[in-house]
């Protein structure tokens, strides 16, 4: 068990780094960042400085291994727009970003869950189809037209919630909505194959036959084990959600981490993409460790092996 | 006396396909009667419709379902869910899948003194420690607390078999509760069954398709075949004198002692259980019977062979195979 | 029995569905330029924003009515039809290049190889795809190539993942592993067994790709870093819609609901052939 978290562990470390080193990559795709940086009404000799001033005239490896080694305490460097630390910019939006994507898990928990357990039960109805055609919906659904419907039907013609920001929390309905409709789909199946399979099994057979209520057998015996793998999905899925922010939170003017990247690419700005892009993926990779640590907790034969 | 459980003339379809076509099974209090005939004849699907556990899509019809006297036939799902792990409770087949992995044995045990008595935690971990030492469970403070990938499969039985006394029953459903198990520990686990029936004078339906475990623990045996029951009888005056074709074949097939003599061939039974379906009629044995003749398609009569010895076949009891 | 599973499948509501979307709008797509009503990029600076034939105020010359610049929306959809299929297509076959390659090579080869395969997967899946695709666009300046390479660069691991896990299964049964103790050629085995094999699995995974691409070239235009203009991608539709949706709430429910509907087809026809295979792709 201990041995198995070990090797997880380092196999996470050794996928951060490659991380670290694409993001690297990533910003040199452009063949000369000052170029890039300077924008398209500069001089050559604004360009000589800032190369000089980014040090971007050294060898690509010394760049690398300086940025990498500053990377790795939580430097980032400094914002060629905002003119700020990296990191100050990104702990000052990661709140906005977190609490929508958890927002989103929440509601697409909330949905899915009963919905998936309804459709389990229901196998094979006309109930157990209309969920099907939901998450079917779902799975099609171009998020940033959804969140801009909402935002006319709920904003502009009901007038019952903001169209953007969240000055108040209602701001971060619409945006958790849309984007607790991309893991609805997947968490909605998951959770009506995994009750699907609980339900035919022999231990549901002598919970039935030890006279438990339907309440017991269906949530207590059923869903508790079917509720092993959604956790460890619902953990990846919060990092996709938070992976796809930029979209939702530019269509809804949400200052948050995504807008922040949304911003800076527009604006040439790539130490705080590039950071941002490293932040995410760190959020995954911690996500999935997370999810698999949850596996063992909920899992007593992983536990206790 | 009023038998413990009387199932008159029972009928189960699933699907298409007609599971059971009208057995009667009769158990007595502090007796144990088997259910004996080959996997597919009905036999499971008897024991889960008595207890109201069929699968989904099947339908059962009765002209008479009582228990200790009282008709539960019309009982629904909640009615029943009051009787079941109360006074009549059920083992199965499987020891390794019939647990649920995310509970510990102690968790599962009383819940089901807590459901049907409202039981306080510590009344039922009490009565759930004492059963599993009654199951011969040592230590049972420890196994109370573990989980059941933890166990063996003879003790997972052991606390299948605690877990569904916890309530007290008066009649116990087994489902081929050995049939998974080592021989070993298959005869460890009949003795404490037939221990417990004598101290605590429970009714027993057993399911087995092994003549050997009816032998030696059945009072009373039903044959079925292809969802009926072709002969019932006290266990000695079947083995002593099987009438139908059917079960005269699955006594030659078994080496019970004292009845095949040694080098001697072991019997079989050419061909496999027919599947019927809804609408059929006559003798379900027919074409793999040596005996068969033109009345067998026609209506069967039920003959009575001795004391309490039934029969469904049209020979007359008594019967000798024509040379 | 391949004659029972084409009935079945014809006799699935949700694949004729499906299937009938698809093949609609490829045909829109092919024929885009001979049934366009007009020429999608000639701007009518007089008659802008003109609602569609249907609707109060709407002119019978322009059945979805006009853009801000003038320009026939149904000629425009028609053209977006054929950017969302051939991304579609393009980013199915790159992705899948790179995704079968990995996971046939992981899951036939094993060991090492498949340690360094599971590796990729795992880093592939930590990399927020939309905002790398985003940020490459914008250092290398959007155009169409850059999608495609873009998407079928970031959308392979699905394929990877069921390509391995087939192989594997396939590479373990015993007439495989009968074949390969006669003899035979790792070629052979590749060839005349796995491929063959895991084909039915990987077009569902196609499928499914095929959709989200097309979901994610519509939101890297509609963010301004995809297809660029005046190509009528559309995502790029709705996003330079987007300042009158207030007032003219059609001007992004039109092309909203061709995305939509489009993806939905893609959907409805991968789920019918994994509910005909058994195949299951939960994740």
């Amino acid at each position: 068990m201990l041995r198995f978290f070990l090797r997880r562990f380092a196999v996470a470390v050794l996928v951060a780094l490659t991380v670290l080193t694409l993001a690297f990559l990533l910003t040199r795709l452009s063949g000369d960042l000052a170029i890039s940086i300077a924008g398209p009404n500069a001089t050559a000799e604004d360009v000589a400085t800032i190369r000089r001033v980014y040090g971007l005239d050294r060898p690509v490896w010394v760049q690398y291994f300086d940025w990498l080694g500053r990377a790795v305490q939580g430097d980032f460097g400094e914002s060629y727009f905002f003119r700020d630390r990296v990191a100050n910019l990104i702990a000052a939006r990661m709140p906005v970003t977190l609490t929508l994507g958890l927002v989103g898990l929440v509601i697409a928990l909330v949905v899915s869950l009963p919905l998936g357990i309804l459709a389990a039960v229901r196998e094979g109805s006309w109930v157990d189809r209309a969920v099907g055609l939901v998450a079917m919906i779902g799975q099609a659904m171009p998020s940033f037209w959804l969140g801009l419907v909402l935002m006319i039907v709920f904003g502009l013609q009901l007038g019952w919630l903001p169209i953007s920001g969240v000055e108040t929390w209602d701001g971060y309905i619409l945006p958790g909505v849309v984007l607790a409709f991309s893991a609805i789909p997947s968490l909605t199946r998951l959770t009506r194959s995994g009750m699907i399979e609980a339900l035919s099994s022999d231990y549901i057979r002598t919970a039935r036959a030890k006279g438990l209520s339907r309440l017991s057998i269906l949530v207590k015996h059923g869903f508790r084990n079917a509720a092993i793998p959604v956790v460890s999905i619902a953990a990846v899925q919060l990092g996709f959600m938070l992976g796809g922010s930029v979209v939702i939170e530019t269509v809804f003017a949400l200052h948050g981490v995504g807008f922040l990247a949304w911003e800076s690419i527009s604006k040439n700005d790539f130490p705080v993409v590039q950071a941002v892009v490293l932040i995410l993926a760190l959020i995954y990779i911690g996500l999935t460790l997370v999810a698999d640590l949850l596996n063992a907790v909920l899992d007593p034969r992983l536990r206790t092996a | 006396m009023t038998a413990l459980l009387e199932v008159a003339d029972l009928r189960v379809t699933i699907g298409s396909t007609a599971a059971v076509r009208g057995a009667s099974i009769t158990v007595n209090k502090g007796e144990t009667h088997c259910l004996v005939g080959e996997s597919g004849c009905g036999k499971s699907i008897s024991a889960l419709s008595v207890m109201g556990l069929l699968p989904r899509g099947s339908r059962r019809e009765t002209t008479a379902l009582r228990f200790a006297g009282q008709e539960i036939g019309g009982f629904n799902e909640r009615e029943m869910s009051r009787l079941r792990g109360d006074r009549m409770a059920m083992i199965f087949q499987e020891p390794m899948t019939s647990l649920n992995p995310a509970y510990t044995v102690g968790s599962q045990m009383t819940e089901v003194l807590r459901r049907h008595r409202g039981a306080t935690r510590v009344q039922a971990v009490d009565r759930a420690a004492e059963l599993l030492a009654r199951v011969g469970i040592t230590a049972p403070g420890l196994r109370l607390g573990q989980f059941p990938h933890q166990l063996s499969g003879g003790l997972r039985q052991r606390v299948m078999i605690a877990m569904a006394l916890m309530c007290d029953p008066e009649l116990l459903i087994a489902d081929e509760p050995t049939t998974a198990l080592d021989v070993t520990v298959q005869a460890q686990i009949l003795r404490l069954l037939a221990t417990l029936q004598k101290d605590l004078g429970l009714g027993i339906l057993l399911i087995t398709h092994d003549l050997g475990i009816v032998a030696r623990v059945a009072d009373r045996v039903s044959v079925m075949y292809a969802g009926e029951v072709v002969e019932s009888a006290p266990t000695a005056a079947l083995f002593a004198a099987p009438e139908h074709p059917y079960t005269r074949g699955l006594l030659t097939c078994v080496p019970v002692p004292g009845k095949v003599k040694r080098d001697e061939p072991l019997g079989s039974i050419p061909g496999v259980v027919p599947r019927i379906q809804p609408g059929f009629t006559g003798c379900g044995f027919r074409d793999r019977c040596a005996q068969a003749t033109p009345a067998c398609a026609g209506t069967i009569p039920r003959q009575r062979a001795g004391a309490d010895h039934e029969t469904l076949c049209v020979l007359p009891p008594g019967w000798k195979a024509a040379a | 029995m391949p004659m029972t599973r084409g009935g079945r499948l014809l006799r699935n509501p949700g694949f004729l569905l499906g299937a009938s979307i698809v093949a609609f709008t490829a045909i829109v797509a092919i024929l885009a330029p001979w049934i366009v009503p007009y020429d999608p990029f000639a701007i009518d600076l007089n008659r802008r924003l003109v609602p569609p034939s249907f609707m109060e105020g709407g002119d019978p010359r322009n059945f979805l009515g006009t853009d801000q610049l003038g320009r026939d929306y149904l000629s425009r959809l028609i053209y977006g039809a054929r950017i969302s299929m051939v991304i579609g297509v393009l980013t199915v076959i790159t992705s899948g290049l790179i995704g079968i390659t990995l996971g046939v090579l992981g899951g036939f080869y094993g060991g090492r190889i498949d340690d360094f395969v599971v590796f990729c997967i795992t880093t592939r899946l930590s990399i927020p795809a939309v905002l790398v695709a985003l940020a490459v666009a914008a250092l290398r300046g959007s155009s169409f190539l850059l999608v495609v390479l873009v998407l079928g660069l970031l959308l392979w691991d699905r394929f990877a993942v069921v390509a391995r896990s087939t192989t594997m299964q396939i590479r373990n049964l015993d007439y495989v592993a009968a074949a390969w103790c006669a003899g035979v050629s790792r070629w052979w085995v590749l060839t005349r067994e796995v491929l063959p094999n895991i084909a039915t699995h990987l077009a569902v995974v196609a499928t499914l790709e095929m959709a989200l691409a097309i979901l994610l070239e519509a939101a890297l235009s509609f963010l301004g870093l995809g297809v660029p203009p005046p190509l009528p991608s559309w995502g790029l539709m709705i996003s330079e819609a987007k300042e009158y949706m207030f007032f003219e709430a059609w001007v992004i429910i039109i092309p909203g609901a061709a995305l939509f509907i489009l993806v939905l087809g893609v959907n409805l026809l991968g789920d019918a052939l994994r509910d005909m295979m058994g195949t299951d792709l939960s994740r």
